[in-house]
């Protein structure tokens, strides 16, 4: 049994609202194992971002605790890597300083990491890109260079909020093979929110349904498909058999829109 | 469109409303201390260029409105800052900015000659005072609009309040900053003047009233016409400026010159 890289546990979050107080998440309670793909689907407005959110010390919960690698997240943390819906690049700044950025933001040495992003350009087929302007690129690219800005300083997590959310259909399927590659050469924990059933399947090797807000998980899927998985694992009955159980669970619970 | 064929027209436009100009002042047989014509204009300017009248008040000039714009910009910049970082400076001292400005700023010239002399100085705080207040309010309106979701990114990383300035807020803000600056100048060039109309020994400002008194309508067109080329100048100075600057905005990039 490999060691728990996020715990989570008892997490409940309220927001003040006009006067009243609006429940998001009530009690959350789950692990992530070191190294493993964990992706969390639920409804619009389930308060996935919000979890996100705690994750990364950005939001202090109501109630409850989130550990990373045994320490409670008390705030932003050096040894998390964020992924937004949007690429959020500084237009200012080439892509390989925008690569750099948590570089400089934590005062690393620039000059050995200059070839770590170099490395990371060229893993997902941007070599020659590293002078250009993040305005030159299309959406594809610019979220891969955000993608290999969350792993510049070897981060024990990912976190991903719908990183694919806004790439069209077959953009987002190459960026999801694109992913899984990065995964596998990387090997870093991951939790990614997503609410596209089929995309949390082909990724992670387990599945958390949330339930509409306020956001619980109500179910705990695990997916047993061998890696590196090809787009066609998408037509096998394992495959399927998930996409069936996690939509039958939203289906009970009134419908989904993905 | 051809910029070549760009050139031509508007050469061709100027040269038509000159030749007009002239036909008109010399058909209705205008007298030169009301509207001269284009010519005398020409004459006027020639013969202040020759003697080194001039050259000598432009720069007199050109050094208020420059050193006034450096110092109001500066002035502008720094309270747009400290206005936007703290809610306590915007509610306590902000107000009395807009106050401040919503006073005719050519009623203090007076007052101005008087504490600062009528030499250089008054001129530059002059034109400092009414070339402050753009360049603050785009400054201020500019850090706080730096995007959410690059202001979270920023503390994911656990970035401090002085990174995200510094790295995040400051170049979001330059856009807005530009265009203050764009506006300031033109406002200093406003600002020197009139404080040469109030006392001034030297100036263009100065040499427009002087001719004033002497009828010289010649003379106040052309140097009318130097004021112009001045302030479009000054303006291409902001512009060639703001380009580099801001060669990833938007509004930088998708600029071209030709209709």
């Amino acid at each position: 049994m490999p060691a728990t890289a996020i715990s989570v546990a008892g997490v409940a979050m309220r927001y003040a609202a006009r006067g009243a107080s609006v429940a998001a998440l009530a009690d959350m309670n789950f692990d992530v194992a070191e190294r493993e793909f964990v992706a969390v689907v639920g409804p619009s407005g389930c308060g996935k971002s919000t979890l996100l959110k705690i994750l990364a010390g950005l939001l202090p919960p109501t109630r409850g605790e989130a550990r990373l690698r045994g320490t409670p997240i008390a705030g932003p943390r050096r040894d998390i890597g964020v992924v937004f819906q949007a690429p959020v690049l500084f237009p200012w700044r080439t892509v390989l300083d925008n690569v750099l950025l948590p570089v400089d933001v934590q005062g690393l040495p620039r000059d050995r990491h200059q070839r770590t992003a170099l490395d990371l350009l060229a893993l997902v087929g941007l070599e020659g890109f590293e002078r250009r302007y993040p305005w030159e690129l299309s959406g594809g690219m610019q979220q891969r260079v955000s993608i290999i800005r969350a792993l510049i300083h070897d981060p024990a997590m990912l976190l991903m909020d719908e990183p694919f959310g806004a790439l069209d259909a077959m953009t987002r399927e190459l960026m999801n093979l694109e992913l899984q590659r990065i995964w596998l050469e990387r090997q870093k924990t991951v939790l990614f929110i997503t609410h596209s059933i089929p995309e949390a399947v082909f990724l992670a090797d387990r599945v958390l349904v949330m339930t509409t807000r306020p956001g619980a998980i109500m179910d705990d899927v695990a997916v047993r498909l061998p890696r590196p998985r090809a787009l066609d694992a998408m037509s096998t009955s394992e495959f399927g058999g998930c996409v069936a159980r996690i939509r039958a669970r939203f289906n009970a619970q009134g419908g989904v829109d993905a | 469109m051809t910029s070549t064929r760009n050139v031509a027209l508007t050469v061709g436009l100027l040269c038509v409303s000159l030749a007009g100009w002239e036909g008109v002042v010399r058909l209705l047989a205008v007298p030169a201390y009301i509207v001269p014509p284009p010519s005398r204009v020409t004459v006027a300017l020639w013969r202040g260029f020759a003697s080194g009248l001039y050259p000598r008040h432009l720069l007199y000039t050109l050094t208020e409105t420059v050193l006034g714009f450096l110092l109001g910009a500066a002035l502008g910049f720094s309270l747009g800052v400290a206005v936007a970082s703290s809610r306590y400076i915007e509610y306590f001292v902000y107000p009395y900015i807009v106050m401040f400005q919503s006073l005719p700023k050519v009623a203090l010239a007076p007052l101005i000659v008087i504490w600062f002399g009528l030499g250089l100085a008054s001129k530059v705080v002059n034109a400092a005072l009414v070339a402050f207040f753009p360049l603050m309010v785009n400054t201020m309106v500019g850090l706080r609009s730096a995007d959410e979701d690059r202001v979270s990114l920023m503390r994911a990383l656990a970035a401090s309040e002085s990174q995200i300035f510094w790295m995040l807020r400051l170049p979001g803000a330059l856009p807005f900053v530009m265009a203050g600056l764009d506006v300031a100048v033109i406002l200093a060039l406003i600002g020197a003047i009139v404080g040469e109309f109030v006392g001034a020994q030297h100036g263009l400002g100065m040499l427009i009233q002087s001719m004033n008194f002497t009828m010289d309508v010649s003379g106040q067109f052309s140097v009318l016409l130097i004021l112009s080329v001045l302030g479009l100048a000054l303006n291409k100075g902001i512009a060639i400026l703001r380009r580099r600057v801001l060669f990833w905005d938007p509004s930088v990039k998708s600029r071209s010159d030709a209709p």
